[in-house]
């Protein structure tokens, strides 16, 4: 098939796909303009309210007073701050320790190897929801109720991380690299900060990214483990926020567009780390 | 000259590296594995009282008609899910296979960032959503085929319809690019031999790409299975947090936490967990079993 006739042939498929974006993106579009509006123009407009404005719309009924009631008046700046705080903390330490672990497991001979990379395997199969009621009551027994060491602590070696950085130390390390830099002298911890990290770059961002993600959009877990409002992140902040404010559209979806805004911007700015952390685990599982 | 000597490193090292999985998975994961056990034979009052109870948890559960209930919601809703999920995915990804197609990396981020958008706030997006009227779904049908009921109640009397629609518009994506990642291994070779003994779109397809992508398609099919049979706060958020009208969003892990913590029966929720661990562990391996038979067929 020659060039011209292909791009025709192609027509259709770009219809299509056209069509499925703009599905895709129709609920985006529709949270942020409602979240831009009145009350009135959320019952009046499917969009952006008409008017003789630009492109015959009234830009000038828009405003941020939902944004301005969210920020001043509903406590979401410390629920914006907590969700922060525990995402930030939360990958990047469980990057390292999943790091740590992986590391072990591929560059070390050792007795016990077997048996822990046994774990490692058998633990990606527990439903996390098993491990709810049992771990309340842990958390409750060692005093971490209602803190945020009892959220990240138990999400710090998460199996699929390990299992992961396992993978990408096997692939990516090679052994006779260490065993130089022991020859110079190099400690082991030395070794694995400037030898072993730098070469799983890629895996570390990738991690990153979902640990962050995981961590920011998390529910049941600071649903069951917190209690005062103080310390709930978005997730928690926004569905109490829905409970008490439900009819008031503007409000919730000026919340939701704060809770997923950072997200995207993280995803539109490393795109690429994010896809290749997904499908690193496809591949290789 | 006597060669360098590699200088070993101390024994102690590894279970340095290792330290932080061994203890957080030995105080977060194992130990509280062992507690459920112990739990899910036990009635609790909250984290404080206990009386143990043999097995009346399990025995009450396979009476307990609500858990039926949310058993049998949590499998209609896996079943329809992957059901629609997997063709959408996988035709999104063939169509974005296409060669000399533009704007690939557009239509992918499109598509995949709703993935990103959290289980809750996915719940508060559909809740808008659907809502009788106003919401943009019933405006909208309304508006492009007037036979649309403007009132149509979604989230009234389409429950399931409702979370499923939800699921799809978030996970379409991921899978999507699972797909794509696959039909991009697929070798040429095999492709261009298929062309050149006259093979039709349908044939390549059915005898080239399929068996390439069959491996890569279990592995969707099994942790949609797995993360379906997980669902919990996308009702629990679409419907204040509650089961919604009549229980038609109640789930397995909705009623493991409305027991272990609304009620405050810890015991039997471990009890549910238990079950629902043996569900998703015997999916796990008929998903291997039947995997292992198509290689030993091919």
């Amino acid at each position: 098939m020659n060039g011209p006739f292909r791009r025709l042939a192609l027509a259709p498929v770009y219809v299509v796909l056209t069509l499925c974006a703009v599905v895709m993106a129709l609920p985006f579009a529709w949270i942020v303009t409602s979240s831009l509006k009145t009350k009135q123009d959320f019952f009046t407009s499917r969009f952006l309210p008409a008017g003789d404005g630009f492109l015959g719309v009234a830009w000038d009924r828009l405003t941020l007073a939902n944004y301005t009631q969210l920020f001043t008046q509903l406590g979401i700046p410390r629920a914006l701050l907590n969700s922060l705080f525990y995402a930030s903390v939360t990958s990047v330490l469980a990057t390292l320790c999943c790091a740590m672990g992986g590391y072990a497991l591929a560059k070390y001979e050792f007795r016990g190897r077997g048996l822990l990379t046994a774990i490692v395997l058998a633990a990606l199969i527990i439903p996390p929801p098993l491990l709810l009621a049992p771990g309340y009551k842990l958390l409750w027994q060692l005093g971490l109720l209602n803190s945020y060491a009892g959220l990240i602590l138990p999400a710090l070696t998460p199996a699929f991380g390990v299992f992961l950085f396992r993978q990408a130390m096997l692939n990516g390390v090679p052994s006779e690299l260490i065993d130089a830099a022991r020859i110079d002298g190099a400690g082991e911890g030395r070794i694995f900060f400037t030898v072993a990290l730098p070469l799983v770059r890629p895996m570390m961002g990738a991690f990153l990214l979902i640990t962050f993600v995981g961590a920011w959009n998390n529910f049941i877990g600071p649903q069951v483990i917190l209690q005062t409002p103080e310390l709930f992140p978005l997730s928690v902040a926004l569905n109490n926020l829905k409970g008490v404010y439900g009819t008031e559209y503007g409000l919730i979806t000026a919340g939701t567009v704060v809770s997923v805004a950072p997200v995207m911007c993280l995803f539109l700015l490393l795109q690429r780390e994010f896809i290749s952390g997904l499908t690193a685990g496809a591949v290789k599982g | 000259m006597k060669p360098a000597v590699l200088r070993r490193h101390s024994p102690w090292a590894p279970w340095i590296f290792a330290a932080p999985f061994v203890l957080v998975f030995g105080t977060f994961v194992a130990w509280p594995l062992l507690q459920s056990l112990l739990l899910s034979f036990q009635q609790t009052y909250g984290p404080r009282h206990a009386v143990f109870i043999g097995g009346g948890n399990f025995r009450h559960l396979l009476d307990d008609p609500l858990f039926w209930t949310a058993l049998r919601n949590t499998a209609t809703y896996a079943g329809g899910f992957v059901f629609l999920m997997v063709p959408l995915s996988l035709g999104l990804a063939l169509l974005l296979d296409r060669p000399g197609l533009r704007g690939r990396a557009l239509f992918r981020l499109v598509f995949f960032a709703p993935s990103l958008v959290g289980m809750v706030f996915v719940a508060m997006i559909f809740f808008l959503l659907f809502q009788i009227r106003t919401g943009l779904i019933d405006s909208l049908l309304h508006a492009l085929f007037p036979a649309f009921d403007p009132e149509f109640p979604w989230m009234q009397d389409y429950v399931m319809t409702s979370l499923i629609v939800a699921s799809l518009w978030m996970y379409v994506g991921l899978n999507m690019v699972y797909f794509l990642a696959a039909l991009q291994n697929v070798p040429t070779e095999l492709l261009d031999a298929a062309n050149m003994d006259g093979a039709g779109p349908w044939q390549r397809f059915r005898h080239v790409i399929l068996p390439e992508i069959r491996p890569v398609a279990g592995f969707v099919v099994l942790l949609s299975v797995i993360g379906s049979f997980q669902l919990f706060e996308l009702p629990w958020v679409m419907f204040d947090n509650s089961a919604g009208p009549n229980n038609h969003g109640l789930t397995v892990v909705m009623y493991l936490y409305k027991s272990g913590f609304i009620v405050g029966d810890l015991g039997y929720a471990s009890a549910i967990g238990w079950l629902l661990a043996l569900l998703l562990i015997v999916a796990a391996w008929v998903q291997r079993r039947l995997a292992r038979a198509e290689e030993e067929a091919s």
